[in-house]
């Protein structure tokens, strides 16, 4: 009865995992390898990947940039409303992105609320790069921002008032003791928010268009070449598994070889 | 050496927090409870918490002054804090946790703290003892002008404890800083403070040096909280493997502690006897005096018999008759008694 049971518990995972992988291992197996390669090297897929590594870098850089000073203060800060304030920020992480999309459009479309005003100096934001970046950031910042606060939070108070005490200044406290503590954690935020920004599509499309070599990213391409020469598409589709498989791998790593930095051990350690 | 001097009202939980105390050249120790308040003075004099009203001076500088308006942030103090469990940053070196407070004094504070083999060692590679030796020596390496210990023996387990604490007063004795500590433990107090204030419900409600609290308790609560008598004397192994300790009258007793020189005897008032004649037992302990008070706590008495106090209940005072000036000898054993070092 048991042995039973044990039989139909590993079906069932065998299943799912079968599920989960088939799809794509099948991106691998249709084209031979070779083809796979040459495909990429198309000019659409090159495009594409130009588009997606240049506005993945200035969403990123951009999220990163505002997003740690944000993280640490709404991390360490106590006051009232802060988590109204911390739900509101992880509200993307939920939104389905045909509704960013739209959101986008009103406010920084054409006739969007900002947008009008931008329009009448002659900046146009719809349909163009700078529209991927903020799609892309608008939809990956609240992974990044998460991360980050819980592990400003997590941090040792102690260890911050120690710092004042030794004469450090806040800036200072902020950057020798809780961005190091605090790196394994955004380390991670990071990963998450790239893989999460390089797979963006419904916001993109609607928000930005997809136009080869302005605002094609790769999933974009993946669309487009649907029709037209399904190799490129499923090359492109390849590349973006190893990618995510990548990310996967190095958050999964990272806290091992960061061990000697996490604040987690200092406690256990016994007294002699 | 300037005078560290503290005036701090601030609301607590279930009380308000009101204490004034003066720190010279000498180590100032604040017990009491937990949640009494120890904890927030300390913080109000480093510039971590901001009392609601008060004065924090030092000499002539003004750290707080909220008449003044005037609060320096914590880096513009002239502190060393030592944190209860040593916050000592996890990411970095022994040698790279001091060098925090400033570079000028690590060779020679790693030096004088005996710590040269832990320099590239982490936090977490350090025993309990090791931890506090750090933390002091980081605390000091900003060469402060006032020393603050919150709990400094608290983190370390009772075998550790007696040790770090006989090394922690001779480094207090040879900083000579104004020093304040807070800690629940008398004894701690006792052995590194040269006086004691007794705080309760955010109150000092008692002032003194450690013998003169335990001598004349001013409240049933101070009696209760010092507990322990403190017999100074000088010790040295004896036969048995037990400790000969001559106190200064001469009188001598044993305890079951290893230490030698200057110590104190600690010995708690219930586990002292009081009888006519010292009693054929297992008592090594005899200290024959004239009693020279009797004072009723609750259901017990209270017996001053030379240097010390005894606490017996009021039926056997009763039964014994006892009288001021009469002779006794109060007996304890050399088990009950610990001993702590005293320079």
């Amino acid at each position: 009865m048991r042995r039973a049971f044990d039989y139909l518990l590993a079906i069932a995972a065998g299943i799912a995992l079968a599920f989960l992988l088939l799809p794509l291992l099948a991106l691998f197996l249709q084209v031979s390898p070779a083809k796979l390669i040459e495909a990429l090297g198309s000019e659409v897929a090159l495009d594409a990947l130009w588009v997606s590594i240049k506005t993945g870098l200035i969403a990123h850089l951009f999220v990163i940039g505002l997003g740690t000073p944000a993280a640490y203060f709404l991390g360490r800060r106590r006051f009232r409303g802060r988590g109204v304030v911390i739900a509101l920020v992880e509200l993307p992480l939920v939104l389905p992105p045909a509704v960013a999309g739209i959101a986008l459009l009103t406010l920084f479309g054409r006739r969007g609320l900002l947008g009008e005003s931008f329009s009448a100096f002659g900046i146009e934001i719809g349909f163009t790069q700078a529209a991927v970046v903020i799609a892309v950031a608008f939809v990956a910042a609240p992974f990044y921002l998460r991360q980050a606060i819980a592990s400003f939070e997590a941090i040792d108070g102690s260890l911050m008032d120690a710092s004042r005490t030794l004469g450090a200044s806040p800036a200072r406290t902020f950057r020798r003791v809780a961005l190091p503590l605090a790196a394994t954690g955004l380390g991670a935020g990071s990963a998450l928010a790239w893989a999460r920004g390089t797979g963006e599509f419904g916001a993109t499309i609607m928000f930005a268009g997809s136009f080869q070599g302005v605002t094609q990213t790769l999933p974009l391409a993946i669309y487009a070449q649907l029709d037209l020469n399904r190799d490129v598409a499923i090359a492109i589709g390849a590349l973006l598994v190893l990618v995510s498989a990548t990310v996967l791998v190095s958050v999964k790593l990272l806290p091992s070889w960061t061990r000697l930095t996490s604040v987690s051990l200092i406690r256990s350690a016994p007294s002699a | 050496m300037d005078t560290l001097d503290v005036s701090v009202a601030h609301p607590l939980r279930s009380f308000r927090l009101g204490v004034e105390l003066s720190v010279e050249r000498e180590t100032v120790a604040l017990v009491g409870p937990s949640g009494a308040g120890k904890t927030t003075v300390l913080r109000a004099v480093a510039g971590l918490t901001r009392p609601e009203r008060g004065r924090v001076t030092l000499g002539r500088a003004v750290w707080f002054d909220s008449e003044r308006r005037i609060d320096l942030p914590p880096e513009q103090r002239s502190v060393g804090l030592v944190f209860q469990e040593y916050a000592l940053f996890p990411h970095m070196t022994v040698e790279e946790n001091i060098a925090y407070g400033g570079r000028a004094r690590v060779a020679q504070l790693i030096g004088w703290m005996g710590i040269e083999s832990l320099r590239k060692a982490k936090p977490d590679e350090l025993s309990g003892g090791e931890r506090q030796r750090v933390a002091l020596a980081r605390a000091l390496a900003r060469n402060p002008a006032v020393l603050l210990l919150d709990e400094p023996l608290t983190a370390l387990d009772t075998h550790t404890r007696a040790r770090v604490r006989a090394e922690l007063r001779q480094l207090l004795a040879e900083l000579a800083l104004p020093t304040l500590l807070v800690t629940h433990d008398f004894q701690d107090a006792a052995a590194l403070a040269e006086r004691i204030g007794v705080l309760a419900e955010g109150r000092i409600v008692q002032e003194g040096t450690a013998a003169e609290l335990v001598a004349s308790p001013a409240s049933p609560f101070v009696a209760d909280f010092t507990g322990g008598n403190l017999l100074p004397g000088r010790a040295r192994a004896g036969g048995d493997g037990l400790t000969e300790v001559t106190l200064t009258d001469g009188t001598r007793i044993f305890s079951t502690d290893a230490l030698e020189g200057s110590v104190g005897a600690v010995v708690y008032p219930w586990e002292i006897a009081v009888a006519r004649a010292a009693p054929h037992d297992s008592t090594q302990n005899h200290v024959a005096g004239r009693i020279a008070g009797l004072v009723p706590v609750a259901n017990r008495v209270r017996v001053h018999v030379g240097p010390l106090t005894a606490e017996i209940t009021a039926v056997s005072a009763e039964r014994l008759g006892l009288r001021p000036g009469e002779t006794v000898v109060a007996s304890f054993k050399a088990a009950g008694t610990r001993l702590v070092p005293l320079g």
